[in-house]
């Protein structure tokens, strides 16, 4: 719970390169738990969009059903936004995207919203490589319904009631990995440095952009035994690098040592810095990719950071071919084609 | 036998086997009688199966324009070995029964009160053709050419219809004229014709076309600028997302740069697919989706979600045999009830009903409009019969005055002179409030769409009296939509019977039929066609000027009379079920004999007769 804030701006409070403060990306107080980690990922969103500068009205926002659901009316408040129904965002953003590919789509859902009653549209989603950042609050639980296991639980992890999940997890980043997703992402919500660059990284990507971003559920997961609590995925977090999203504009002025940096141009011009951990990372290369998720694993650890970037993405719109106006734009004039057409598909039916 | 001639009137059936290449021979046949001036109505009966089942093909012909189906086949094209048995027990007593002679017919086959008629197809096929796939396809337009010569088909208007259909592939055109004069010389030299059942010209078709509904509804969803079509295959209803994209491609590709003014989107299924037209209408694109009866199934939590948050959908529910996967090859009107209550909680949806081909373009476009301006799922439904079958039809026709109502929808400047804006603040006072697009103003009518109650400001709350003024308020818009939605067609200048009847869609050919048959007993019955829900006032006012009113639908339960007891509080007494589902379209026969059943005393409505 965050206490009401004032309305009033300091005029010393910066404002971003298109004249908004950070409260222009706020939006109502959160209702969620005191500690829950979706707050913490809400945060992390202003933050990104405000450091990105982009117009509040230019973002739509797109959720499930689920506490992590809720989030989009914690954040953005100036931005239509899309509560939907339980697992089924991705139709949603797909329908919507394809109205108008201008706006920059911000999907929401937790792991019982994708990893369960929203698999399948998860998958096409990825398929379809539709321009728009996926992030899940994942929390190994299902949060609204009172913490029931999800099917991102870990095998042999504890509930709160004290039983033992008998079921492998679902790993949501090898599965995107797996079925051609052209972002991949990991991050923690407790870790602000890696999780703000990530996003708009994701935001700036032309393509699928997926995030899982696990989130402690401290009412229902954040106990011993659960491998998503607080304390487990600090203790066990190993990320790939340390990232920062330099936009088209901005010189780069972050110097990196020699050897231990990767960067990556995106297609809008901004460039994706990686201060590499791992000597072999190339987060262009899905295979290493692959490895590194498995040795990882093999050691109990949890891999974060932007795992795999396809710098070739070419989004949905291109890959059906639709006119680069956006589709909602396009007037009557322009689609209906009146009636003597109409006289002459008449004749091609006598 | 003496035997009258019978011109202009009658049924054809023909018996083939699935996947061999007659329904373009069939196609042509029907042509050909549409272009010599007859009015004539085919039937595809097919199985649920790509190839080797048996599949037939049933042609109505009347010059007075009867084209409802009709029992009794006066002459049967039996191709198909595996049903020649019960081939020849459908043909009618005095009827003809036209088959492959290459191979003997089975003694016990022979009735004594049919005509057969012999015609060696494959064999005439195989002198002339040298690969067996040809000698398959040719043998039908053979079969065609014997029909020309025993039934009086203008043999120049046959070919001119290959002519169109084969202008690219000229190759084509040589080897199927061989064909028809084969089966045609076939006819002059062996059998006395024409038959005394056969056609002669007539100039009865005017302007009509002839077209599938679901192509006129595809053709609907263009002209009405839909530019987001999402779709999950299912029959009876893909070939409405196929026309859109026939005419698309002729019609909504950027001349310049060749990209598309469209995206058709096949989702992974009908979830999907509803969720991604509710997406790109909120979003401010026409959408669209078109399914049938199952696909509605998956749609309702979404359909629910449309109606209660108060986005425009535009659904078309091409309706099959149910429930469940049911006979889904086969025709019925039973998704009344399931399409007017769709979703949980209270929910009613506004559903039109087209009857012909010209009315699912017309109603389809006005969907759009509909949606639009109610803000609400609209639902079309259309059936099997309508949407897969070629009808007759008027012409499709788009006025050049009409202009599309994307009803209340406010723009930057608008909300710049509004102080505070409100989603679901009824300011007009018809229980439709104003939306607002993403992206359209910096600070201004952005909200948060919500399938959860929210107040006036589409601010969440679980307060009851609000919800209570919420729900009410989307009440008002069912009434308003009365004003609005297309008002039930009259066959009479003023009520004159006791009885009336009340039909929609499908039904309605048989239905007219049968009014006429009735009335050559002197029986007299008024009659309305419903072409939407919520039902106005014209229906409320007809059901009340009769005693009764048969209601003629095509499902086990009356769902649609079940409808009008539901929405008008009609003591159920009064409503007489006139049904049928055995999955092919109703009769008039069947209509006229459960209608006379009902009338004890038949001179109350002679009485009447001026
Ligand atoms: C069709 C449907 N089934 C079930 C529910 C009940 N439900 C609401 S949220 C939820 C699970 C949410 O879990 P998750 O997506 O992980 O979100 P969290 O609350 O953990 O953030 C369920 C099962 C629903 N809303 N709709
Ligand atoms: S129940 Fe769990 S997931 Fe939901 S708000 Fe509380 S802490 Fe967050
Ligand atoms: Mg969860």
């Amino acid at each position: 719970m965050t206490f009401i804030k004032p309305k009033f701006r300091h005029p010393l409070l910066p404002k971003n390169k298109i004249g908004y403060y950070k409260a222009d990306y706020e939006g109502a107080i959160s209702t969620l738990c005191a500690g829950c980690g979706h707050d913490s990922i809400s945060g992390a969103i202003v933050q990104a969009c405000f450091e990105l500068s982009i117009e509040p009205h230019k973002i739509a926002k797109v959720s499930g059903i689920g506490c992590s659901s809720k989030t989009p009316t914690y954040f953005l408040g100036k931005s239509h936004g899309f509560n939907s129904v339980h697992g089924r965002m991705p139709s949603i953003t797909t329908g919507a995207n394809m109205a108008n590919r201008d706006l920059i789509y911000l999907g929401v859902s937790g792991d019982g919203d994708t990893a369960s009653i929203g698999m399948g549209q998860f998958v096409h989603v990825i398929r379809r490589n539709l321009n728009m950042v996926y992030i899940v609050m994942n929390n190994g639980c299902y949060g609204l319904t009172k913490g029931q296991d999800s099917a991102t639980a870990d095998f042999g992890s504890i509930s709160k009631a004290g039983s033992i999940n008998p079921f492998e997890a679902i790993d949501l980043v090898g599965l995107s990995l797996e079925l051609g997703a052209t972002f991949v992402a990991r991050s923690f919500s407790g870790d602000k440095t890696q999780l703000v660059p990530l996003i708009k990284a994701a935001i700036s990507h032309p393509g699928f952009a997926f995030l899982d971003v696990l989130s402690p559920c401290v009412t229902f997961n954040n106990n011993k035994g659960s491998t998503k609590s607080y304390d487990f995925v600090r203790d066990h977090m190993e990320a790939t690098a340390t990232i920062d999203l330099v936009p088209e504009e901005e010189e780069i002025t972050v110097a990196y040592p020699e050897g231990s940096t990767t960067s990556v141009s995106l297609h809008d011009g901004s460039t994706i810095q990686l201060q590499k951990l791992a000597p072999d990372w190339n987060p262009t290369d899905r295979r290493s990719a692959f490895n590194n998720l498995q040795s990882a694993k093999a050691k109990g650890e949890i891999l974060t950071g932007l795992l795999y970037i396809n710098p070739e993405s070419q989004d949905m719109h291109e890959l059906v071919e639709t006119v680069p106006s956006p589709l909602n734009s396009l007037q009557e004039k322009d689609l209906c084609p009146g009636p003597e057409a109409l006289d002459k598909i008449n004749d091609s039916f006598r | 036998m003496h035997q009258v001639s019978i011109v202009n009137d009658m049924v054809i059936r023909f018996a083939n086997v699935n996947g061999t290449g007659s329904a373009s021979a069939n196609n042509m046949f029907s042509k050909a009688i549409f272009r010599m001036g007859i009015p004539v109505s085919p039937k595809n009966i097919f199985p649920s199966n790509i190839q080797g089942l048996p599949t037939w093909y049933e042609v109505r012909i009347n010059e007075n324009g009867y084209l409802g189906r009709r029992d009794g086949i006066d002459l049967l094209v039996g191709v198909n070995a595996q049903t020649q048995a019960r081939d020849i027990q459908d043909v009618k007593p005095g009827g003809y029964f036209v088959y492959d002679s290459t191979k003997k017919l089975h003694q016990e086959y022979i009735r004594d009160d049919i005509h057969y008629l012999g015609i060696p197809m494959m064999e005439l096929s195989m002198q002339h053709f040298d690969h067996p796939r040809q000698q398959q396809l040719f043998k039908n337009v053979i079969y065609v050419g014997a029909l020309a010569a025993l039934i009086n088909i203008d043999l120049e208007v046959l070919k001119q219809i290959i002519r169109e259909q084969f202008g690219k592939k000229e190759k084509l055109i040589p080897p199927n004229f061989k064909s028809l004069e084969l089966g045609y010389q076939y006819v002059l030299d062996h059998y006395e014709y024409p038959l005394n059942i056969h056609l002669e010209r007539r100039d009865k078709i005017g302007d009509k076309i002839m077209i599938e509904g679901n192509m006129a509804t595809g053709l609907g969803a263009i002209y009405a600028g839909a530019t987001v079509a999402a779709w999950y295959p299912i029959t009876p209803s893909t070939s409405v997302v196929k026309g859109f994209e026939t005419y698309a491609k002729k019609l909504r590709i950027d001349p310049e740069t060749g990209k598309k003014k469209y995206a058709i989107l096949q989702a992974e299924d009908e979830l999907a697919a509803i969720g991604m037209v509710i997406g790109a209408t909120w979003n401010g694109a026409r959408s669209f989706t078109a399914t049938s009866g199952p696909g509605v199934s998956l749609m309702s939590e979404f359909i629910g979600l449309a109606y209660f948050a108060e986005i425009p959908v535009v659904l078309v529910n091409v309706q099959r045999g149910g429930p469940s996967t049911g006979m889904p090859t086969r025709t019925q009107q039973p998704d009344i009830l399931s399409s007017a209550y769709a979703s949980h909680g209270d929910t009613k949806h506004i559903l039109l009903f087209p009857s012909t081909p010209a009315e699912c373009f017309e109603m389809t476009a006005d969907a759009f409009d509909l949606a639009d301006r109610l803000q609400t799922p609209i639902i079309v439904m259309s059936d099997l019969d309508l949407g897969m079958n070629s009808h007759l039809s008027p012409p499709l026709v788009w006025d050049e005055k009409r202009t599309y109502d994307r009803g209340k929808v406010l723009n930057a400047d608008d909300l710049d002179q509004i102080e505070k804006y409100g989603r679901y603040l009824d300011v007009d006072d018809d229980g439709i409030c104003y939306r607002t697009i993403p992206g359209t103003h910096p600070t201004k009518g952005s909200f948060f769409t919500r399938g959860t109650s929210r107040d006036e400001y589409a601010k969440y709350t679980e307060d009851g009296a609000v919800y209570v003024r919420i729900v009410d308020r989307i009440l008002k818009k069912w009434e308003t939509a009365k004003k609005y939605v297309p008002t039930p067609e009259m066959y009479q200048e003023q009520n004159s019977s006791t009885d009336g009847i009340l039909f929609f869609g499908t039904t309605t050919y048989a239905a007219l039929e049968a009014m006429d048959l009735l009335k050559q007993q002197g029986i007299n019955l008024d009659a309305i066609r419903i072409k939407a829900l919520p039902f106005n006032q014209h229906v409320v006012d007809f059901v009340k000027a009769h005693k009764r009113v048969f209601v003629i639908e095509q499902n086990r339960d009356g769902q649609f009379r079940s409808l009008l007891v539901n929405e008008l509080e009609i003591p159920p007494a009064q409503l007489v079920p006139v049904l049928n589902y055995d999955g092919m379209p109703i009769t008039a026969d069947a209509i006229m004999q459960k209608i006379l059943s009902n009338l004890p005393e038949p001179a109350n409505h002679k009485s009447k007769v001026l």
